[in-house]
C-alpha cells in the first residue's frame, strides 16, 4: 500500500493543537516514514494537490472561510478528525455564543475601551470572510468521523491515534486521555 | 424607609438564613422585586455573600431582581394551555398592553411573563395575575382585563363569573377556580369529619401500631415514585434526631397535574390530619406544608384551617388528649421551580437555598431538613393514611389491585369532554378512562406528565398500577388533530430545558440538544443518524442525580419508541448527513451590522 496522506488545518483555533502535534518529538521522524503530508501548516502546502486519507481539523467555524475550508477537507479526506476542544465543542471562541454578534462587533470596533476608530470603519470588504452568528463545532457543519478530546489533545494521544489509523490497529484510550478536566 | 422593612423582615425570621425564601417573598411582596440594595442588606445581616442571595433569587422564576409591572401577568405556557389556545391569548395580551412577553410597560403598570404549568389544566388557558388565578381566558376577556388594569382597578374586581364550586367560593378563597370533581372515592368523600381518626383511632394506638397498619395497607407514595409509605415512616421513626420534621409535598409541578390543588381546597383538614398522624408515628413535633407559589391564593384559607384545628385541639399541645403529643404546622412557599417536587430539592428549597437535589444517601428520613430526620409525603399520600386508619388496612387492600392497593386521584385534561378530577381504584385501563372522560378519536395519552410516557392506541388496554403504568396522576389526552412532535414532544422538551436545575451535566445539556434535534427534524433537515443519536444520548441521562434528570429525555424517547413513524416521515431517506446549518441565516446579522451584502 502506498503511504497514507495526511492533511491538517487550524480554523477558529489557536494552533495549540498543532503545537501539541509537534510535541510527538522525534516520533515525527517515524511519522514521515509512514505517511505523506499534503495541505498542512506543517509542510506549508496551501492548497490540496491530491485526495487525502486523513484530515485533522483544529478549531471550530467562526466565519465563512472556516466553513469553506472544512467542506473542502470533507471532500478531499476519507477520514476527518475533530482535533481538540475547539473543533469538538467550539472551545474558547464559542464563549461569544451567548452574546449577539452585533454586540461583539460593536465592542471590537466601536465601543471597546482600547478601540480608536474615529471614523467608525467596520470590516466589510468583500475579500473578508463573513462572520457567523455563532461559533459552530465541526460536526455541526460536516460529518466528522472521530473526535480527539483535549485542550490540546496530548501528543501521545495524537501519536497513538494516527499510528493506529495508519496501521489499522486498535487504539487504547485510558481514562486519563479522554477525561474532560 | 426601604431598609427598615428589610430589617424588620429579617428580624421577623430571627435572622435565620434558612428562612431566606420567606424573607425574599416578603420583600418582593412589599416592593414588587428584590433590589440590589436589599440584597446587600440581606447578605450583611445573614452573613452570606451577595452571590449566595443572588443564586437563590435567580433559581426561582417567581423571584425577580428587576422591577415588574404593578400587574404582573403570568400566562401558563404548559401543553394543555397551548392546546386550548394560549397563543391567541398571548398575542392578545401583547396587542392590548403594547409590550412583548418578558417586558414591562413604560408606565410600569403591566408586565407579561410565561410560566410553567400552574395546576389548572382542566380550565385552560389560565394565568396568575398578582397571585389571583384567571381561568378559561378568551381574547375578549384579555381586552377587558387589560382595560381594567389601565383604569387601575383591583385584580379581584376583574373576575366576571361566579366563584368556583366547593370551598373555592368560601369568603377566604373567593376564586374562580373550579374543582371539576367528576368521580369521588374515599379521599374526596363528603362524610369525612376532621379529627375522628386522631380522636377515635390514633389515640388508642401506639406509634408502632400506626406504622404497622400503614404498612399492612401496602400504601405507596402518590407523588409518582411509589415508595412504600409505612416503610418510610418506620425508617424515620428508627432514625435518631433531637428534632424530626413532617413535610407535606404540595409542590405539584408535573404539567397536567392538579389533584393536590383540589385536595387542598376541599380536604385541607384531611391533609393536616395525615401530617399529624405521621408526626405521631415517627415522633415529630414540627410540620411544614411546602406549598407551590402558584397556589398562594389559598393562603388565607389554609391559615384559617390551621387555626381552627388548633381551636379543636387537633394541633398544638397534647393533641386529642394524647399526653405529650405536640405538633404544629407552618406553611412554606416555594417560588416556582418544578424540581422542588423532588424531596431532597424540596428540603433544600425550604432551607432557603437553590432547590438542587442532594446526593443520596443519606436519605431525608435520616438526614433531612436542617440535618434532622424528615418525612416528605405527597398531599394525596397523607390523605390516604387518614382513610386507612379510619377504615383499616384490610378495607384498603380490598381496593385496587393486589400490589397497587387503594385509590388514585387522577388529573385528566386535554382533548376530552369532561376534564377534571377522577378518584379511581388502581387497575383501570386507559380505555376505561377515555370512555369515562368522554374522549374520542384519541391519538395518544401522556401518562404521568412529561416525565412519564406517551402511550399509543395499541397500548390503551394497559392498566394504571405500579407494575404497569405508574403515574403521579397526570393524564393528558391528545386527539387526531394534534401534531404530537411539534405540539407535545417539543413543549415537554422545552419544559425540561427550562426546569433542569443545572447541577448534572447531562441534564443541563442533553434536553437542550434534543430540542435542537427536534427542531432540525421538524425543519426537514433530519437524517437517520439523528434518530440514532437521540437514542444514544438519552441513555446517558441515567447518570443524573435525580428523577427529573433520569426522565427528562422521556418525551423524546417514548415518542420515538411508540410513534416512530412520525419521525421517519420527516427525515430525509437518501441523505446520510445534513448538519441543518443555514449559512445565509448565520451571516445575516453580522453583514447587516457592517453594512455588507452577503455573498455565499
Amino acid at each position: 500500500m502506498s503511504r497514507p496522506i495526511i492533511a491538517t488545518t487550524s480554523l477558529a483555533g489557536c494552533f495549540g493543537c498543532h503545537m501539541s502535534f509537534l510535541d510527538i518529538d522525534e516520533r515525527i521522524l517515524d511519522l514521515i516514514e509512514l505517511v505523506e503530508f499534503n495541505k498542512s501548516p506543517i509542510d506549508d502546502i496551501k492548497t490540496f494537490t491530491k485526495d487525502c486519507d486523513i484530515g485533522l481539523i483544529e478549531g471550530g467555524c467562526c466565519n465563512t472561510e472556516n466553513i469553506h475550508i472544512l467542506k473542502e477537507f470533507r471532500k478531499k479526506c476519507k477520514i476527518l478528525i475533530s482535533f481538540g476542544e475547539c473543533a469538538i465543542m467550539g472551545g474558547l471562541p464559542a464563549l461569544r455564543n451567548d452574546i449577539s454578534v452585533k454586540e461583539c462587533l460593536a465592542e471590537a470596533y466601536l465601543d471597546g475601551i482600547s478601540t480608536v476608530n474615529k471614523e467608525e470603519i467596520l470590516p466589510n470588504d468583500e475579500e473578508l470572510p463573513m462572520i457567523l452568528n455563532k461559533v459552530y463545532p465541526c460536526h455541526e457543519v460536516v460529518k466528522m468521523d472521530y473526535h480527539l478530546p483535549g485542550c490540546p489533545p496530548r501528543a501521545d494521544l495524537i501519536w497513538d491515534v494516527l499510528h493506529a489509523l495508519i496501521l489499522g490497529t486498535d487504539v487504547e484510550l485510558p481514562y486519563e486521555v479522554v477525561k474532560y478536566d | 424607609m426601604t431598609k427598615d422593612f428589610v430589617h424588620q423582615t429579617i428580624k421577623k425570621f430571627n435572622s435565620d438564613s434558612y428562612r431566606l425564601l420567606d424573607m425574599l417573598l416578603d420583600i418582593q411582596q412589599e416592593y414588587g422585586y428584590i433590589s440590589k440594595d436589599n440584597i446587600s442588606v440581606l447578605a450583611g445581616e445573614l452573613n452570606q455573600s451577595e452571590a449566595d442571595i443572588g443564586q437563590t433569587i435567580t433559581f426561582y422564576h417567581f423571584l425577580r431582581s428587576k422591577p415588574q409591572g404593578k400587574y404582573s401577568i403570568y400566562l401558563n405556557n404548559s401543553i394543555v394551555s397551548k392546546m386550548m389556545g394560549m397563543d391567541k391569548i398571548a398575542r392578545q395580551f401583547e396587542k392590548e398592553s403594547g409590550i412583548k412577553f418578558g417586558e414591562v410597560t413604560k408606565d410600569g403598570q403591566i408586565s407579561l411573563h410565561y410560566t410553567s404549568c400552574i395546576g389548572m389544566s382542566d380550565q385552560e388557558p389560565a394565568a396568575i395575575i398578582n397571585e389571583k388565578i384567571f381561568t378559561n381566558l378568551t381574547t375578549f376577556r384579555v381586552k377587558e382585563i387589560v382595560l381594567a388594569m389601565r383604569q387601575g382597578k383591583p385584580v379581584e374586581s376583574m373576575y366576571c363569573t361566579n366563584f368556583g364550586g366547593g370551598k373555592n367560593s368560601s369568603p377566604l378563597v373567593e376564586s374562580v377556580v373550579r374543582n371539576n370533581i367528576r368521580r369521588s372515592g374515599p379521599l374526596l368523600q363528603l362524610n369525612y369529619v376532621p379529627g375522628q381518626v386522631l380522636q377515635n383511632k390514633v389515640s388508642l394506638m401506639s406509634p408502632d401500631e400506626v406504622i404497622s397498619e400503614i404498612k399492612d395497607s401496602h400504601l405507596r407514595g402518590r407523588g409518582g415514585a411509589g415508595f412504600p409509605t409505612g416503610l418510610k415512616w418506620q425508617f424515620c421513626r428508627r432514625a435518631k434526631g433531637a428534632r424530626k420534621f413532617i413535610f407535606c409535598n404540595a409542590d405539584e409541578g408535573e404539567p397536567g397535574t392538579f389533584k393536590d390543588r383540589v385536595l387542598l381546597t376541599e380536604k385541607p383538614e384531611m391533609v393536616f390530619e395525615g401530617m399529624t398522624v405521621a408526626a405521631y408515628a415517627v415522633g415529630a413535633k414540627e410540620g411544614i406544608l411546602y406549598l407551590r407559589y402558584e397556589y398562594k391564593y389559598l393562603e388565607t384559607y389554609l391559615k384559617q384551617v390551621l387555626q381552627d384545628l388548633h381551636g379543636k385541639n387537633l394541633l398544638g399541645e397534647n393533641i386529642s388528649g394524647i399526653s405529650g403529643f405536640d405538633f404544629d404546622i407552618r406553611i412554606q412557599y416555594g417560588a416556582g421551580a418544578y424540581i422542588c417536587g423532588e424531596e431532597s430539592s424540596l428540603i433544600e428549597s425550604a432551607e432557603g437555598k437553590r432547590g438542587e437535589p442532594r446526593p443520596r444517601p443519606p436519605f431525608p428520613v435520616e438526614k433531612g431538613y436542617l440535618g434532622y430526620p424528615t418525612i416528605v409525603n405527597n398531599v394525596e399520600t397523607l390523605c390516604s393514611t387518614v382513610t386507612i386508619l379510619q377504615n383499616g388496612a384490610n378495607w384498603y387492600r380490598e381496593l385496587g389491585t393486589d400490589e397497587s392497593t387503594g385509590t388514585k386521584v387522577l388529573s385528566i385534561s386535554g382533548d376530552c369532554l369532561y376534564p377534571g378530577i377522577y378518584e379511581l381504584e388502581w387497575g383501570f385501563s386507559i380505555n376505561d378512562i377515555l370512555e369515562m372522560s368522554g374522549a374520542e378519536s384519541t391519538q395518544a395519552v401522556q401518562v404521568g406528565g412529561p416525565s412519564g410516557a406517551l402511550v399509543p392506541p395499541s397500548q390503551f388496554n394497559r392498566i394504571l398500577c405500579y407494575s404497569d403504568l405508574a403515574t403521579g396522576g397526570s393524564l393528558i389526552i391528545f386527539n387526531q388533530t394534534r401534531d404530537l412532535l411539534r405540539d407535545v414532544v417539543m413543549n415537554f422538551t422545552e419544559f425540561f430545558v427550562e426546569e433542569s436545575c443545572g447541577s448534572c451535566v447531562p441534564c443541563r445539556n442533553i434536553p437542550a440538544l434534543l430540542k435542537k434535534k427536534l427542531e432540525k427534524i421538524q425543519a426537514g433537515d433530519g437524517v437517520r443518524e439523528d434518530l440514532k443519536e437521540i437514542e444514544e444520548w438519552s441513555n446517558i441521562m441515567q447518570i443524573n442525580r435525580c428523577g427529573l434528570g433520569h426522565t427528562a429525555a422521556n418525551p423524546v424517547i417514548t415518542s420515538l419508541k411508540n410513534f416512530r413513524k412520525l419521525y421517519e416521515a420527516l427525515i430525509q431517506k437518501d441523505v446520510n448527513f445534513d448538519s441543518g446549518i443555514d449559512l445565509s441565516a448565520a451571516v445575516a446579522e453580522s453583514c447587516e451590522f457592517v453594512d455588507r451584502i452577503p455573498q455565499l
